[in-house]
């Protein structure tokens, strides 16, 4: 066990853990936020992606001890974020989600593309959003929610 | 059974066709199967046909003093959209205000039991088909309840009120908001008949109406059952045997019991008489830890160790002989006597497939010895509830059920054995009070079990002069999903419906035609995956036909149509659309395109499908689709064209290179998403528009009806751009 300082979403946080905890479960189980999911653990799905840094990881096989300094932003901080807000208001626009378990991957992988690509291309998006699985397979409703959340920023 | 009532609209009520078709599922199964058994159903059967079920309202609908109209929703919700629209349904009959609708997931209860299967169970892709009605009648009951309160107290008559927004207007201009009436229309009496709506009156039913959970979706708050976090609740991970069966002979939990925030190792029963190790932790990651430091033996003695490649040539010689036969019309050696230069034989391979949901199996168990609560994304409340119960030896009623959103399920949380749940109580029984949230991780699902049976067809044809086929026999070789479960009394002379259904029911029109079946025992466990026999059934049948029209030198429409049944005017009717819609791309494909098409009729539903497809980096691109539906009175359009667009990339997961499940020596050989891999968004088509029939006919179902026609339409493209029939899934290479 160990004592980590992280910044989650502009907050200072505080845990102890076995130092291979990957953050994805420090964050749904220390920290109690629940948006970032579970779907693989070998980081083939996206279902847990999280910014690091600003770059779209998947928090399922990074250790907590290796997160150090880097800020965390999650889902649960999107609706602040202006790129963030777009993207859920265009999700929510389109209709996009079915069952709804991998949006939160799928989103935090759209506002990534979309902070660095202000206007993505479609071989940007699919190269963007194609580690994210959608078992529903709701793909081509986040392609127009991403080129909608595009055209307002 | 099927509800009646003073419906004075042309909508009819399900039909008796429609109950048939629906027994013939899957899910249709359970309803023989349980409904028998159950008490309150042999009440209901021994009334007369003619007196309806009065569902009482106030277990559906709740309208509170804010205004707020609660709405339960009888089903799980894992994706298909009944969280909206069911309420819908019942809204748009009460005048509720839309806007003030909440939606909640029913618990386990008798009252929200499938109308027609008597138990709660999603399948067969029977949510918005069984429930329509009842929906329709408990939203017209309420609204009734609140206008005679009104009338009440106006003191003017009923018929003199109307109603609009969740407020009902007196004939003097008097207006009271439902809110106000709630309390005295509780005390009203349920009418026993009330006038529904005609659909030109519908408000909501029939529009593009936004989902109700979108939001919470969205912003990660929405809770899914392996979202909980229960006060001193604990995480178990099991270990389970290798090989299907196998128990444990010993184990060494010395190391695992020294991972920090494990509490508890112990030995309990799984699925098909195996045996395996539960470790329960604080938290996920020390019970993950904890089963990866666990040594244990096994014993698989006397257990089948199932071998893929062995199966397929055993496969292979039982498909050269007759089956039980399904369907016998006309003379079954009528293929003998063709041509050997009119004949064409043609064998077909399905590998095992495993749904994968994104949420990964979980149920979270608290027993305190009397009682017992329970939170789960199941589809199938009413075994899950009674297998937790008989672990615990408890009655069914004394367990508390919640129904939990899923992260998808696809046929993979309706289990009859419900496995998962049982070994949930198993833990939960140990760790007396604690409250334990089994967890299945992504390696215990994939190695798991539970899959699309791998099957087997060889079809031989024979055509007539005209290049239309006039003998057909086919023999399919495929593990029973129902038999040796509860459902298995639904197997009709020793077939399995779900085994043949898609052939034994096809469309077409061949004289001539035979179809029998074998049903091999093996040891690996198999369920519906979403569209059930019609995954594989669709393939062989839209494949061929094209095969035979590019062999007839007809275009694959045309062939198609001639060949379609003079009643199959649901199927010709999406074909229709289809055509019509697809025109305008279809002809003018870019260079190195194909135009690949299909149509298939499932669930009530009929389904034609184009799709614009080339090759890129060896692999099947596709483009565009262009999808048209026929299932009866559309509902909420907006859902199906999701549902439509979304499922073409589900049901793709049978043409990805690493989409099949394989065992060796009775070892799955998939671990995870990197050996069984789902389509990605590269994967799916670029663009998919959805066209629906219009129709006022009673609705049929839209969960399942987008699978089956993806795979043949993609492959019947790339027979055109490669010259090959591919017949072997999955397309590990073009």
């Amino acid at each position: 066990m160990a004592t980590y300082q992280l910044n989650v979403n502009g907050e200072r946080k505080e845990v102890t853990v076995d130092p291979s905890t990957p953050l994805l479960w420090v964050l749904r189980e220390e920290f109690n936020m629940t948006g970032t999911k579970y779907g693989c653990g070998i980081s083939a799905c996206g279902a847990c992606t999280v910014h690091v840094a600003g770059v779209a990881t998947r928090s399922c096989m990074l250790p907590v001890s290796l997160v150090g300094e880097r800020p965390v932003v999650t889902i649960e901080a999107m609706g602040k974020d202006p790129v963030g807000r777009a993207v859920q208001d265009a999700w929510v626009e389109k209709d996009v989600v079915q069952c709804g378990y991998c949006q939160s991957g799928q989103i935090m992988s759209a506002v990534a593309l979309l902070k660095h690509t202000r206007k993505p291309t479609d071989a940007n998006i699919e190269e963007s959003m194609g580690g994210n699985i959608c078992r529903c397979g709701t793909y081509v409703r986040i392609r127009e929610a991403i080129k909608t959340a595009a055209q307002r920023l | 059974m099927p509800l009646t009532n003073t419906n004075t609209n042309d909508l009819t009520l399900i039909s008796r066709r429609n109950f048939l078709r629906a027994s013939a599922t899957a899910a249709g199964g359970l309803l023989l199967a349980l409904y028998l058994d159950s008490p309150s159903a042999a009440q209901e059967k021994s009334q007369p046909p003619s007196k309806p079920k009065v569902y009482p309202p106030d277990a559906f609908v709740e309208i509170r003093p804010d205004g707020k109209i609660v709405i339960q929703v009888n089903r799980l919700e894992f994706g298909q959209g009944v969280h909206t629209a069911l309420p819908m349904i019942l809204a748009d009959e009460m005048d509720a205000d839309w806007s003030q609708v909440v939606a909640e997931l029913a618990p386990a209860a008798d009252v929200y039991k499938d109308p027609l299967f008597g138990i709660q169970l999603v399948g067969g892709s029977g949510s918005i088909a069984h429930s329509f009605q009842q929906y329709r009648e408990l939203g017209a009951r309420a609204r009734a309840l609140l206008v005679a309160a009104a009338a009440a107290r106006w003191k003017v008559t009923p018929e003199q009120c109307r109603t609009e927004q969740s407020v009902v207007y007196g004939p003097s201009g008097q207006s009271a908001r439902y809110a106000e009436l709630a309390s005295e229309a509780a005390r009203g009496t349920v009418p026993a008949s009330v006038t529904l709506k005609n659909p030109s009156e519908f408000r909501l039913v029939g529009k593009r109406v936004k989902r109700l959970d979108s939001g919470p979706k969205c912003d990660g708050s929405l809770k899914f059952g392996l979202d909980l976090n229960l006060t001193n609740m604990k995480v178990a991970i099991v270990a389970h045997p290798p090989v299907f069966g196998a128990k444990v002979r010993s184990f060494d939990d010395k190391e695992a019991r020294a991972v920090e925030g494990v509490r508890d190792v112990f030995e309990i029963p799984v699925a098909r008489g195996g045996t395996g190790v539960a470790i329960v932790a604080d938290k996920f990651w020390p019970a993950k830890q904890g089963r990866d430091r666990l040594k244990i033996e096994w014993d698989s003695s006397g257990v089948e160790r199932a071998d893929t490649s062995q199966l397929w040539s055993k496969y292979r010689e039982l498909a050269r002989t007759r089956g039980n036969v399904a369907v016998a019309r006309g003379d079954a050696q009528a293929v003998e006597r063709i041509a050997a230069s009119r004949r064409l034989v043609a064998e077909y391979e399905f590998p095992y497939l495993a749904h994968t949901p994104m949420e990964p199996l979980n149920t979270t168990v608290r027993f305190d010895g009397e009682r017992a609560e329970v939170w789960v994304g199941s589809q199938f409340q009413t075994g899950d509830q009674a297998a937790i119960a008989e672990v615990l030896g408890l009655k069914p009623e004394q367990v508390t059920f919640h129904t939990e959103m899923a992260g998808g399920g696809f046929g993979r949380r309706a289990t009859p054995d419900s496995h998962v749940q049982r070994e949930a109580a198993e833990i939960a029984k140990r760790m007396r009070a604690v409250p334990v949230k089994l967890v299945w991780t992504r390696e215990d699902d994939v190695r798991g079990g539970y899959y699309r049976p791998m099957h087997l067809h060889r079809v031989e044809i024979g055509l007539g002069a005209d290049g239309m086929p006039a003998a057909w026999r086919h023999v399919i070789v495929g593990q029973s999903i129902i038999a040796d479960t509860p459902f298995a009394m639904m197997m009709k002379d020793n077939i399995d419906p779900t085994t043949v259904e898609g052939v034994n029911d096809t469309q077409y029109d061949i004289p001539n035609f035979h179809l029998s079946a074998h049903h091999p025992k093996v040891n690996v466990p198999v369920l519906w995956w979403r569209s059930v026999g019609h995954t594989h059934s669709a393939f062989v049948m839209e494949t061929l036909i094209d095969e035979l029209a590019a062999r007839a030198r007809v275009d694959p429409f045309a062939y198609r149509r001639r060949l379609l049944k003079p009643e199959a005017k649901k199927l010709r009717a999406a074909l229709d659309l289809m055509e019509a819609q697809s025109a305008s791309w279809r002809r003018s494909l870019p260079k190195n395109h194909a135009l690949g098409i299909a149509c298939h009729e499932s669930f009530g539903t009929g389904v034609a499908c184009a799709v614009d497809v080339s090759i890129e980096k060896k692999r099947p691109r596709i483009h565009r689709a262009t999808v048209a539906v026929n299932c009866g009175l559309a509902v909420n359009p907006l859902t199906i064209e999701s549902q439509f667009q979304a499922g073409t990339a589900f049901g793709l997961s049978q043409l990805m290179a690493k989409g099949a499940i394989t065992l060796r020596n009775g070892i799955v050989e998939q671990r995870n998403f990197d050996g069984y891999v789902p389509p990605y968004m590269p994967d799916a088509p670029v663009s998919v528009d959805v066209h629906i029939v219009p129709s006022t006919e009673a609705p049929s179902g839209c969960g399942e009806p987008p699978v089956p026609v993806i795979s043949p339409a993609v492959v019947n493209a790339l027979a055109r751009l490669t010259g090959k029939r591919y017949r072997s899934l999955p397309l590990v290479t073009l």
